[in-house]
């Protein structure tokens, strides 16, 4: 089993949302996040003075699936959150040790 | 607010009103009518300056961060009532009593005198007593509230509650009574309709060197002279607030008419309105405009500032220019606010809302401009008026600031400055649900 983790641009989440349920996945974690990569943050003007804002706001989020179905899920998150513009994020895999569905007590891959 | 001309001629028809339209033309209404008519006027247009009150507490919510939205609230409730009871007490008097060129009465309780009218006697533009208290006390609030925003985020409530009280008490009915009193400053032809020195200067003045004596907010400047912005919690309540006092503004220099009994009158308050919308719509175009240019980007805050400096330069004379005029006046007032807000940044003095530049500076300019409509006002005693109550105004705020700082202090400590006033001098949250608010996760 694999853990995608992919950290996307905010605007992007229901595209890359509706590509998963497209190719079966069922269940999808997302998390609001700050950060910075080679984009850095940007700056603000306020009552005419500039701010920096170094930590840029994203979304993470966690998929967990079968391991033969991870390359597809990354291949279809990248496609659906790529705007060619700098900020697009990044995809990080994770081997996955075990899963537990609280309701049944269901493990691993049945869990999933 | 200077007795126009127009309001002793009761020559008008009551033919205005569409329901008398068969009377005359040019029949003066009864005495008794115009009495009830001014009356009314001071009334409502008054009730519309309490407003303001309002509106400036919504544009200062606005403008500070979260975490001191609800002690800002409690100062503009606070001081409106001080206002009142101030002038009460002994404002009133002090301004309108028997003004002996620099000084009115110090005859404390005031009280109605309306034995005249209940008799059935109506002089010429007369109106009851309460009314005019009334239309003046909310004046005393306004210059009060200028203070509060400039201010906020690092004063002590009560000690800024003091200042009010002397604010209030001494220094507003006193230069009020210079020219509103018909002291010395109105006797030698000095023009201020609505007040744009007498109330928003003087508020002004009384920030400026608030905000110096108290200094910057925790974070504002750094070492280096770099400016820190610190972005204000909801701009949607301080839109809200500069409309409010948009609308508040209509009574603030309509009302100043002084009186409602003649077509003349009546024409004139309609000028006044008119005059008055323009010079906010001048104020709000020029900062719009102003901000692009200069940075690139439209800045709102600025923007509201601009509308406000707008309403504050027509304020000392809404009623003789032209509308084109009044957009230029208001204009250039949008023009002053953008300017002035870095400057006053370079000078490291941390004015919260931008009362300074919008209700000073703007004030300043206001008044000077009444020689473009006015012919009977000159540069020189326009410019006698700005100075004089400029200096009197800034000498006994700054002794009055200096002594609060000396005895009771001024500025909250360090620690509590960065936890948030809210919590440390009220002990609550404006917003427990929200943000980082206690109540959430």
């Amino acid at each position: 089993m694999k853990l995608v983790m992919a950290v996307i641009k905010p605007f992007k989440l229901d595209e890359v949302r509706d590509a998963l349920t497209a190719i079966g996945v069922d269940g999808l974690t997302a998390t609001e996040v700050k950060g910075y990569g080679r984009q850095k943050g940007h700056t603000e003007i306020y009552r005419g003075a500039e701010y920096a804002i170094s930590f840029l706001p994203k979304i993470k989020i966690e998929v967990a699936v079968k391991a033969d179905l991870a390359e597809r899920v990354v291949e279809t998150i990248s496609n659906a959150a790529r705007t060619g513009q700098i900020g697009d994020g990044k995809i990080f895999v994770y081997d996955l040790n075990n899963v537990v569905r609280i309701r049944t007590g269901e493990t691993d891959a049945d869990a999933l | 607010m200077r007795k126009s001309t127009t309001l002793k001629t009761l020559t008008a028809t009551i033919a205005a009103f569409g329901l008398l339209g068969a009377a005359p033309a040019f029949a003066a209404v009864d005495s008794e009518t115009a009495y009830i008519l001014n009356t009314f006027s001071f009334l409502v247009n008054g009730a519309l300056v309490m407003w303001m009150a309002a509106g400036f507490a919504m544009l200062e919510s606005g403008l500070v961060r979260s975490k001191n939205t609800a002690t800002i609230c409690l100062k503009n409730i606070a001081l409106y009532a001080i206002a009142g009871l101030t002038f009460y007490l002994i404002g009133y008097n002090l301004m309108y009593l028997d003004v002996t060129g620099y000084i009115g009465s110090f005859i404390p309780f005031w009280s109605p005198d309306d034995t005249e009218a209940l008799s059935g006697i109506f002089p010429d533009g007369g109106y009851s007593a309460s009314s005019d208290w009334f239309f003046q006390m909310v004046f005393v609030a306004t210059a009060a509230s200028i203070v509060s925003g400039a201010l906020a985020e690092r004063i002590k409530l009560w000690s800024f509650l003091a200042f009010v009280v002397l604010l209030t008490a001494i220094i507003y009915p006193i230069q009020g009574s210079w020219v509103w009193g018909g002291g010395w400053l109105a006797e030698m032809g000095f023009s201020d309709y609505a007040g744009s020195t007498l109330v928003h200067s003087v508020g002004g003045w009384a920030a400026l060197s608030g905000a110096i004596i108290l200094g910057a907010r925790k974070g504002k400047y750094s070492a280096d002279g770099r400016v820190t912005p610190i972005p204000g919690a909801n701009l949607p309540l301080a839109t809200l607030g500069t409309f409010i006092l948009w609308l508040g503004w209509f009574g603030f220099n309509g009302g100043s008419v002084l009186a409602l009994g003649s077509a003349a009158n009546a024409i004139e308050m309609a000028n006044v309105f008119a005059n008055t919308n323009m010079a906010a719509v001048g104020g709000v175009l020029a900062a719009m405009i102003l901000t692009q240019l200069m940075y690139k980007k439209v800045d709102l805050t600025m923007t509201l500032n601009g509308a406000i400096a707008g309403l504050v330069s027509i304020t000392a004379e809404p009623a003789d220019p032209t509308l084109g005029m009044a957009l230029l006046i208001g204009a250039v007032g949008g023009v002053i606010v953008v300017l002035a807000i870095p400057f006053l940044d370079k000078l490291k003095i941390d004015d919260v809302v931008g009362a300074v530049p919008a209700h000073l500076f703007a004030g300043i300019w206001g008044t000077l401009a009444v020689v473009f409509s006015d012919a009977e006002a000159t540069f020189v005693t326009q410019l006698t008026g700005i100075v004089s109550i400029g200096a009197f105004a800034l000498v006994l705020s700054t002794i009055f600031w200096l002594i609060l700082k000396y005895t009771i202090g001024i500025r909250v400590d360090e620690e509590d400055e960065v936890m948030g006033l809210d919590k440390a001098e009220l002990g609550l949250e404006a917003y427990p649900e929200f943000g980082r608010g206690s109540q959430t996760l």
